[in-house]
């Protein structure tokens, strides 16, 4: 894929009308509270945005309104506009949904116009709303859907997720449509690792900046962290917390030393954030910090560029 | 259809009088239901402690049930006192029933009005209750809380909240009992305002309040902070504050901080093992279950300290005093330069925290 086209991608937003889209993109993309989202109104048509993504990516959102008349236009007429050149397919399930059947014969039919006019695309489903479902009989649920669905996918490729606005999963299915998106990602890892090690810390995660999706994270501790979910659960916390600060003001560096361990949160480069997690007594606060302003000059010429040669990453280190 | 009932409620935070055993504090919720039948629309009593004390999420508490018989509700914090939560439908004025059990060591008597019912029934049962044990009992604290305001505006809020001390002062001064000094909040499980109402109620139980906050009106004056506010890190409410007057945004903020540290402390305190095999990856491995437990004990070390910068140039210092209470500072970025310095200041203050706790026991 050549560079250039690398740095606008189009995103289709799709699924049955009060599905969830819309309040899916306003949590995510525009800093909504999960609360916020029932004052949302229908979408007509199709609403584009451009969403800036790590500076040199900008992703170009298409939320295409729901309802049957829209998605045969979407289907007959538009068909070659709407499917052209696309990056990456959401389609969304309201797992509450009754006639699930028709919304799959829907699906399947968006799924044969995308791969006649853009084979390349991923295709994500988020079968969203999960919190209606009980605990118990969500993974369930979850699975019978996928089953059914999973037969539709036409042979393209297609990742599932289970979803709601009222909890973590959001973010989780979100960093990894992200993550297919990010063209210098494994530059930006292997970077991150070089970091990691050179400052002794735990674990680093980098976040985006007004999304605070987890972009890429290293783990580099002996212990294994208990909580699997941890980044998605960062991303939650931190939201709500820039939340209610910005009645006050945006945060913009965060230290906490407790008994076995430290954590700094700072920003990173215009359009990451760090979270760098020190094991208790390695290194002073001061150190960390240092360390993280050294690496913020390299990582912003990393992200200012197209490419960079590998091997760059040794300067960033003064260490303790 | 079953007559609506009453939308009142009383709570009773209650302080022993022993003085030997001046730390143990009693509270406890009364609820009252008017007219003695099924309590049908509650007030909000077990919600409240429900949301303050045991963390319970605001939309949950739809699925509490009614409290049917009273319940004695053991706080362990800072101090330790309980909350006895009593069921509406209990007439307590009753000669049967023994007063003296509840009253006799109450610290404070809350009172759960639902604003968004009709209040007047259960403004009538507050008025006898007060009339019945306030000259027996006048040692204990008459909190009022004007709850459910949620939904409403501004001014009707204002306009009940009037109504209300209207009425109630009324008919306290046609008895005779106008010293009796009651207290009026506007609460809302659903927003930080119930529990800056409980932070109040606590805070008058605190025999110790007006040194604390002289200590920290000296540590604010000679650290160049702004604010400060002394918090009970498991129920969110502080327990003092400097004298400089509070503003409900400031203290959101700090106690949507203490969250962020609990949250984060909950995800890497677990415990480390010294190192032995490499876990290095993405998914960090299995749960290994010791994480509830690893916390809980990180919760107990001393010293946890944490700082936010803001962009607008405030920070915002947070220092663990002891096991349940944590200082929060809001100062200008300009004074925590000298980080050392005030650092210093709050290990003073927190030595001196802990010898006017220890001259209590």
């Amino acid at each position: 894929m050549s560079e250039r086209k690398g740095r606008k991608k189009k995103v289709l937003l799709m699924g049955k009308s009060g599905s969830g889209k819309s309040s899916m993109r306003s949590i995510v993309f525009s800093n909504y509270v999960a609360r916020d989202t029932r004052r949302l109104g229908a979408t007509i048509d199709i609403e584009h945005s451009h969403v800036r993504f790590l500076g040199n990516l900008t992703l170009n959102l298409w939320d295409c309104g729901g309802q049957d008349a829209f998605m045969e236009h979407y289907l007959q007429q538009q068909r070659d506009h709407i499917f052209k050149n696309v990056a990456v397919l959401i389609y969304v399930f309201d797992i509450e949904s009754r006639e699930f059947g028709k919304d799959a014969l829907v699906y399947s039919q968006c799924i044969e116009a995308l791969r006649d006019n853009s084979p390349g695309a991923r295709v994500f489903v988020l079968v969203h709303k999960m919190d209606l479902v009980q605990g118990e009989v969500r993974e369930r649920v979850f699975g019978e859907r996928r089953g059914v669905l999973e037969e539709r996918g036409g042979g393209m490729d297609v990742r599932f997720f289970g979803t709601s606005i009222w909890d973590e999963t959001l973010y989780k299915a979100w960093a990894s449509i992200v993550h297919t998106l990010i063209p210098n990602l494994p530059t930006l890892t292997a970077h991150l690792r070089t970091f990691t090690h050179l400052c002794e810390a735990e674990e680093v995660i980098l976040f985006e900046r007004t999304t605070f999706l987890v972009i890429s994270h290293i783990f580099a501790g002996t212990t294994p962290n208990p909580h699997p979910d941890r980044f998605e659960k960062i991303s939650n916390i931190v939201k709500q917390f820039k939340q209610s600060c910005s009645k006050m003001a945006s945060f913009t560096a965060f230290t906490l030393r407790a008994a076995n361990f430290s954590a700094f949160i700072d920003v990173l480069t215009p359009n990451t954030y760090i979270l760098v997690v020190m094991p208790a007594g390695v290194a002073e606060t001061e150190a960390v910090v240092a360390n993280i302003g050294v690496a913020r000059r390299f990582f912003g010429e990393l992200e200012g560029m197209e490419r960079r040669e590998r091997g760059g990453g040794g300067d960033s280190e003064p260490d303790r | 259809m079953i007559p609506s009932s009453a939308s009142s409620s009383a709570a009773v935070i209650s302080r022993s009088r022993k003085e030997t055993s001046s730390s143990t504090f009693i509270a406890s919720i009364l609820g009252e239901d008017g007219k003695g039948m099924w309590p049908l629309r509650l007030s909000g009593k077990s919600s409240i402690s429900s949301v303050v004390f045991h963390k319970l999420p605001p939309t949950d508490t739809l699925f509490l049930e009614s409290t049917t018989r009273i319940l004695k509700d053991p706080i362990h914090s800072f101090m330790d006192f309980q909350v006895w939560e009593t069921p509406g439908q209990i007439d307590y004025l009753d000669p049967q029933f023994d007063v003296d059990a509840i009253f006799a060591d109450a610290g404070a008597l809350i009172w759960v009005i639902d604003a968004q019912d009709d209040y007047l029934d259960s403004l009538n049962r507050l008025h006898e209750t007060l009339v019945a044990i306030c000259p027996a009992y006048p040692t204990v604290n008459i909190e009022v809380f004007i709850h459910k305001v949620d939904g409403l505006s501004d001014d009707y809020k204002l306009d009940t909240q009037r109504d209300v001390i209207q009425r109630t002062q009324d008919e306290l001064t046609d008895n005779g009992l106008d010293f009796i000094n009651v207290s009026y909040h506007l609460t809302s499980i659903f927003d930080h305002s119930i529990f800056e109402a409980f932070s109040k109620v606590i805070q008058k139980l605190i025999p110790q309040l007006g040194t604390l906050e002289n200590l920290l009106n000296a540590l604010c004056a000679n650290s160049g902070i702004e604010k400060a506010f002394l918090f009970d890190v498991l129920s969110k409410i502080y327990i003092a504050t400097d004298s400089s007057p509070v503003d409900v945004q400031s203290y959101e903020i700090c106690s949507d901080f203490i969250d962020v540290i609990v949250d984060v402390g909950e995800i890497y305190g677990f415990e480390r093992k010294p190192p032995a095999e490499e876990g290095e990856g993405v998914e960090g491995g299995e749960p290994a279950g010791a994480g509830s437990e690893a916390e809980l004990e990180e919760e107990q070390e001393p010293e946890a300290m944490s700082l936010i910068r803001l962009q607008n140039g405030m920070v915002l210092y947070l220092r663990e005093i002891n096991k349940y209470l944590a200082l929060i500072c809001l100062m200008r970025k300009e004074n925590i330069e000298k980080q050392g310095l005030v650092e210093y200041n709050i290990q003073v203050f927190q030595e001196a925290l802990g010898r006017v706790f220890a001259l209590q026991r």
